[in-house]
């Protein structure tokens, strides 16, 4: 196996109590924030630029630009806006990370406000998760008591305020001009772009959103140099990143590793696809990034790779699906979700997405026309690229892929139901007694 | 100002047995085929807000207004803790009442309509009484597919409720829950928004009973045990109960790649191993100081089978 795991941020989770400041401090916790406090703040964006650190939030765009995007000091607030709204199907990194290992949030989040002049920062968390909601309190907390966070931090004259904000239900708030909206206390709809958040954000002004792992990978960054981030991954795509296995694998979990690693060498370590079954199916980076087959086994999962192979390298989330799985099913829950998440605030969405499900319901129950797959690839081209934000895009990513891939399953969708050729009870992680089987 | 004033004039009952019987999908009137497969049956039906009739007494009024100046001290603009304040509002009546609106409307000096549009925009803003605890089932695509759909099935028929409703004690309320970022343990359900990690239809079931019994039950990853929606409304609107340190750090799938790390010694560069890797094989996830809950409970994945 060539490429080995490189745990940085999951380095401290099997602590007995990782959450905590002393177990932080204990493995050299807030030491880079030390650093940092000392250098000159123009310094430490050039060190983030150079160490290569794309978004983690799914869109890969170079953390440190986005950073330097900011306009000159006007003497007004600055605001940093961390993403923590992990919603995308199948993601499931950020919420692990700021459950058992908050402070490496928190510290990136004080080097980032250092370094970009912001004096009140916002972690905007999605609600559904309340023990993360209290561990990332608790965690802000202990800083301030310690005084890594509030007045004069450390004796260096930098003030910085935390709030940690609970959401409360909406994918599209991982949207990050949604997110600011809802930050704001209004419904988590997009805005129009330009002006991007970098001129203005929250309350109007200059603002950086970032991902939680973009974030949480800064004060390594920083503690170690950008020559050791880019001495990890790919030419294009540098640095560790979480991967996270789910679904029909032996031993799902969190694998972190460098950026272009494959799906074969993770499956490897995972222990492979689930006893007796082979992989059908899966997601690079979450439900909106085109699915692949066992044909992208050996696609480098990294930001150029992964889209030069047709999908996108998102969020990391694998999810896999063995040959148990009805491709129409999964997808009709997908665009399931994309309808009830669609904020409303655009045509193509709004009404594309309704009618994408009704369609894909109809080709669940067996029931499809024989227009209904041109009917679906003719509403995604008037969805993709027309939409007011990426959840219009995104909606369309399982259905024109599963089409491309497995047409003739949505042609099956015309007179037999989804069930009948895929039996549920064979995809559960379950034993199913016959009685629910027949329920079903 | 009266409550009628408000968007709504009617009591909870009346609307809400008007509402089921507009809509095909209210009570348990949806076939049994459309609830297994959930195709035809609208997965998130939405519900009118709701008057109050009862204004808040001069206590609970003094207890929220402190509550609501903590909440707006927290950001440089006041429109900012409309969220957090509307957290607080179901902490203390249980769902979004038309009282709560007005109140949040006049902190905020916005209009009642104003705060109507926020409310009903994010899903865990309720739109009637809610139960005392809130189960939700991932029926999203990964965890449906495991498994999450026949858990829904089973418990929607245990229960005799469907998504969004609550048994006739309001002990539960029942709900399908899209991606709760938690894929690696499906199928996954959640007890008012506390984990319980693969999850099998008979510990689903145990784990209403057990709640509506009025049992501790404590989740797979979160705190000592479930608290009730109230009180968990208290938390997310930003104040903290002293649970934080209750429960594991990670639960077994999180750390499943640091522990082939430590097997085969793999490392990041420039790391020299020292105390943490020492550590190392020390699982958290077996050992438990803090008196939380252990994996392998009866709600966790003691009924799970490998394939």
């Amino acid at each position: 196996m060539s490429t080995t795991l490189t745990p940085v941020l999951t380095k401290q989770w099997d602590d007995p109590r990782s959450w905590t400041l002393e177990t932080y401090r204990r493995g050299g916790g807030y030491q880079a924030l030390a650093k940092a406090l000392g250098s000159d703040p123009a310094a430490l964006i050039e060190e983030v630029k150079n160490s290569g650190l794309r978004g983690r939030g799914g869109a890969g765009f170079p953390t440190g630009m986005k950073w330097s995007f900011l306009p000159k000091p006007d003497g007004g607030p600055r605001y940093l806006v961390v993403n923590a709204d992990e919603s995308e199907p199948g993601t499931c990194k950020d919420i692990p990370l700021m459950m058992a290992a908050p402070h490496t949030l928190v510290e990136g989040v004080a080097i980032t406000s250092y370094a970009i002049g912001c004096h009140h920062a916002f972690i905007y968390l999605r609600g559904e998760v309340v023990h993360v909601y209290r561990r990332l309190m608790n965690a802000v907390q202990e800083a301030y008591d310690a005084g890594l966070l509030g007045k004069d931090i450390q004796g260096t004259g930098f003030d910085l305020d935390i709030t940690v904000h609970a959401g409360a239900g909406a994918y599209e708030c991982g949207e990050e001009t949604a997110l600011l909206d809802s930050l704001e206390g209004r419904r988590g709809q997009p805005r129009l772009k330009p002006p991007f958040p970098a001129v203005e954000g929250l309350y109007a002004r200059p603002t950086v959103v970032n991902n939680v792992e973009s974030i949480a990978s800064v004060p390594s960054i920083i503690a170690q140099g950008a020559d050791w981030f880019s001495s990890m991954g790919t030419e294009k795509s540098k640095g560790y990143g979480i991967f996270s296995l789910s679904g029909h694998v032996t031993r799902p979990g969190q694998y972190e590793a460098p950026l272009g690693i494959t799906l074969r060498e993770l499956l490897d370590m995972a222990g492979g696809i689930r006893d007796g079954h082979e992989l059908k199916f899966w997601t690079p980076g979450g439900s909106s990034t085109p699915i692949f087959t066992s044909e992208h086994l050996d696609v480098p999962l990294d930001f150029d790779s992964v889209a030069a192979a047709g999908s996108m390298l998102g969020t990391r989330a694998l999810q896999m699906f063995d040959e148990t799985t009805s491709v129409v099913h999964a997808v009709a829950r997908w665009i399931d979700f994309y309808a009830h998440e669609s904020c409303g605030k655009c045509t193509p969405c709004r009404e594309g997405t309704y009618w994408m499900k009704q369609i894909m319901t109809r080709l669940e129950h067996g029931k499809g026309t024989a227009e209904d797959i041109d009917t679906l690839l003719d509403v995604c081209d008037n969805i993709f690229g027309r939409s007011f934000c990426a959840l219009g895009d995104a909606a369309t990513a399982p259905v024109t892929s599963g089409i491309e891939h497995f047409r003739e399953e949505f042609e099956l969708g015309t007179h037999t139901p989804w069930w009948e050729a895929f039996p549920p009870a064979n995809s559960a992680l379950f034993p199913v007694t016959q009685k629910e089987a027949a329920s079903v | 100002m009266t409550e009628n004033s408000d968007m709504a004039i009617r009591g909870p009952r009346e609307v809400s047995s008007e509402a089921r019987a507009r809509t095909s999908w209210g009570g348990n009137h949806v076939q049994a085929e459309d609830r297994a497969h959930a195709s035809n049956a609208i997965l998130h039906p939405q519900a009118p807000l709701q008057a109050t009739a009862e204004p808040y007494t001069a206590e609970q009024l003094t207890q929220l207004n402190a509550d609501i100046d903590a909440i707006i001290a927290r950001y440089p603009v006041k429109r900012s803790a409309l969220l957090p304040m509307l957290h607080l509002i179901q902490s203390v009546d249980g769902y979004v009442t038309g009282r709560g609106v007005r109140l949040c409307a006049e902190r905020l000096e916005l209009t009642d309509a104003e705060v109507s549009g926020v409310a009903t925009f994010y899903t865990q803003y309720k739109r009637h009484p809610n139960g005392d605890y809130t189960i939700g089932v991932c029926t999203n695509t990964l965890c449906a597919v495991m498994g999450g759909d026949l858990i829904f099935e089973r418990l929607s028929e245990h229960l005799g409720i469907g998504h969004d409703e609550t048994t006739e004690d309001g002990k539960i309320t029942l709900e399908r829950v899209e991606c709760n970022a938690a894929c690696d343990y499906a199928p996954v359900v959640m007890a008012n928004w506390e984990f319980f990690d693969q999850q099998t239809p008979e510990s689903t079931v145990q784990l209403a009973d057990d709640l509506r019994a009025g049992k501790d039950v404590a989740p797979t990853r979160g705190a000592a045990k479930v608290c009730t929606f109230k009180h968990i409304e208290r938390v997310l609107a930003g104040f903290p109960d002293g649970r934080a340190d209750e429960g594991v750090g990670a639960g077994e799938q999180s750390l499943e790649g640091l522990r082939l790390a430590h097997q085969n010694d793999w490392r990041a560069p420039g790391d020299e191993g020292g105390p943490l890797s020492e550590e190392a094989h020390q699982n958290t996830a077996t050992t438990d100081e803090t008196g939380g809950p252990l994996p392998g409970h009866p709600h966790s994945s003691a009924e799970r089978q490998e394939d």
